[in-house]
């Protein structure tokens, strides 16, 4: 097995209580589904939408956040899988894909040379 | 951790509830956004972290923690509730009033507060019922919108002129004054009356909907029965006939989501728990000298409810019972349905002399079941063609895919009727 990482990004909209409770639910049972199949590593951690950003040589420092709602990564997880192909594949069962947000599969560099 | 059903829609309802209070009634819209970050917050954080043991401890802590922060930082710009300026001013003060505001006690009443503040008179009914379902049962524009089958715009207005005249007001309306509240309680009961019927009798062809709307209504009902000044027997009498209409909602509409006619419904599906539990408001709503249209109402749902099977219905006490609701609040609807009992004690004939009789019936033109009504008794009388034309009319008049589809039914059951009856002519 071979470790990959879930970023999320987007998908937050305006939504009424009881579809946001849906979207709760729905990504409990994906979670669910993943690790009953050996494949979550570290269920990960939501990110902060505001943050600072330290830029160069100078050390400048600005305020988040850095870019449109959409593009801000919200979170993170590690996850198992053979290849990248099926880490992908894994990725599509995530809810944040119905409101039009998006999921980076990134491999995790192995150790050996 | 399961989240219990409707969990984020009841805590919306009581977070907004107590946000309002606290911030002052002209507030109301920055309540409603400190509730949208409470629950983004959660999604954020229980999708990794799965959800906490007592979820709506949390989102209520959640909620109080941004008020803290909301009261900090614009305690300059804004003003708040008049009655907390004082001790939301320090900050010796500020944390522990706040803490005291989200106690369960003072939650309880906020929700009964904002119940109360929604029936003002300066409201239409239905702008009331929208507005509850609104902020106390965290339903949205779309959600109301689907559940009323009415369009987003009509009720997207419906709902920003509303909570313009709830936030214009001075501020919510104090439940504390016996007077005060005994006056306007019988706007909320009829507000919550009509909630339940929008689920009862409703448009919309969803049958999870309809149940929703009947249990919301229950259970809003039931928050005004542990208020003391709240518990009246009209109260108790207005809980026990939604208890023991929603006992037959199951029967009433089939696996389908169809309309079942009363003869067909199916006994056995009535929620025994909900009969008995209407039966024992209903004792406790004889208490007191004052018979109610609740009481009158809840007592032929008792009727129905009681009888083994549809040929066992006391139709006489049902008439009668009619009879007195005509005295108490009397309505073309409520003449439709006593013609109606009256047709299954008397007969198909004069059910329909006591319906051409009806007063006002021109108000009953556009309402769909009282062509089927005529077209029932038609052909209970042996009119087929006639009958064929009322359901006609009513499929006219169906506001949904499931009323149009019972009045199909009856349609093609005249049909057929005439072509068995016309066969042997033949």
């Amino acid at each position: 097995m071979n470790e990959f990482v879930f970023l999320y990004r987007g998908g937050q909209a305006g939504r009424s209580p009881e579809q946001a409770q849906q979207v709760m639910q729905k990504w409990m049972a994906w979670f669910k589904e993943l690790a009953e199949k050996g494949h979550v590593k570290d269920r990960g951690q939501p990110l902060e939408q505001a943050g600072k950003l330290v830029n160069g040589k100078r050390k400048t420092v600005t305020d988040g956040p850095f870019a449109e709602a959409k593009d801000v990564v919200g979170g993170y997880t590690l996850i198992l899988a053979k290849d990248l192909d099926e880490a992908a594949d894994l990725s599509k069962g995530c809810p944040i894909l119905d409101f039009d947000g998006q999921v980076e599969v990134r491999p995790v560099m192995k150790l050996n040379m | 951790m399961e989240l219990s059903e409707h969990l984020f829609r009841h805590e919306a309802g009581r977070m907004v509830a107590t946000l309002t209070r606290i911030f002052g009634v002209h507030n109301l819209s920055l309540a409603e956004d400190v509730v949208q970050e409470a629950f983004c917050r959660a999604i954020e954080i229980w999708k990794f972290r799965g959800v906490p043991e007592n979820p709506s401890a949390w989102l209520m802590t959640t909620a109080k923690n941004r008020a803290l922060d909301v009261l900090r930082r614009e305690r300059t710009a804004r003003t708040f509730a008049p009655e907390l300026t004082r001790q939301l001013e320090s900050e010796w003060t500020l944390a522990p009033t706040i803490e005291e505001q989200f106690g369960p006690g003072a939650v309880k009443d906020d929700e009964l507060r904002m119940m109360f503040s929604c029936c003002s008179p300066r409201l239409s009914e239905e702008a009331q019922v929208a507005l509850i379902l609104h902020i106390l049962c965290g339903f949205s524009v779309d959600e109301i919108a689907s559940a009323f089958v009415s369009s987003h715009a009509a009720i997207e207005k419906r709902i920003t002129r509303s909570k313009r005249v709830l936030s214009g007001s001075k501020k919510l309306f104090d439940i504390s004054g016996a007077e005060d509240l005994a006056r306007r309680l019988p706007a909320v009961q009829r507000a919550l009356y009509l909630l339940f019927n929008e689920g009862y009798h409703g448009a919309s062809p969803e049958k999870a909907v309809r149940v929703e709307l009947c249990q919301e209504a229950l259970r809003l009902t039931d928050m005004l029965l542990k208020n003391p000044l709240g518990a009246t027997p009209s109260t108790h009498a207005l809980a026990a006939l939604m208890s023991l209409n929603a006992a037959r909602l199951p029967a009433r509409l089939d696996v389908s989501g169809n309309l079942t006619a009363l003869a067909e419904q199916d006994r056995s599906q009535f929620d025994q728990t909900l009969a008995e539990q209407g039966l024992r408001l209903l004792e406790q709503a004889a208490t007191g000298p004052d018979v109610s249209d609740y009481h009158v109402e809840a007592a032929i749902a008792w009727v129905h409810t009681s009888a083994q099977r549809t040929e066992d219905t006391d139709w006489a006490t049902i008439i009668s019972l009619y009879d007195k609701l005509m005295e108490i609040r009397p309505s073309p609807i409520v003449a439709l349905n006593r013609a109606i009992a009256i047709a299954q004690r008397e007969g198909p004939k004069r059910g329909l002399d006591e319906i051409h009789a009806i007063q006002d019936s021109e108000r009953l033109t556009n309402y769909p079941f009282y062509h089927a009504a005529l077209g029932e008794l038609e052909i209970g009388s042996g009119h087929l063609e006639d009958a064929r034309d009322h359901f006609v009319v009513a499929l006219k008049l169906a506001r949904n895919s499931m009323e149009r589809s019972f009045f199909e039914h009856r349609i093609s059951a005249c049909n057929e009727h005439k072509t068995y009856r016309e066969t042997p002519n033949l």
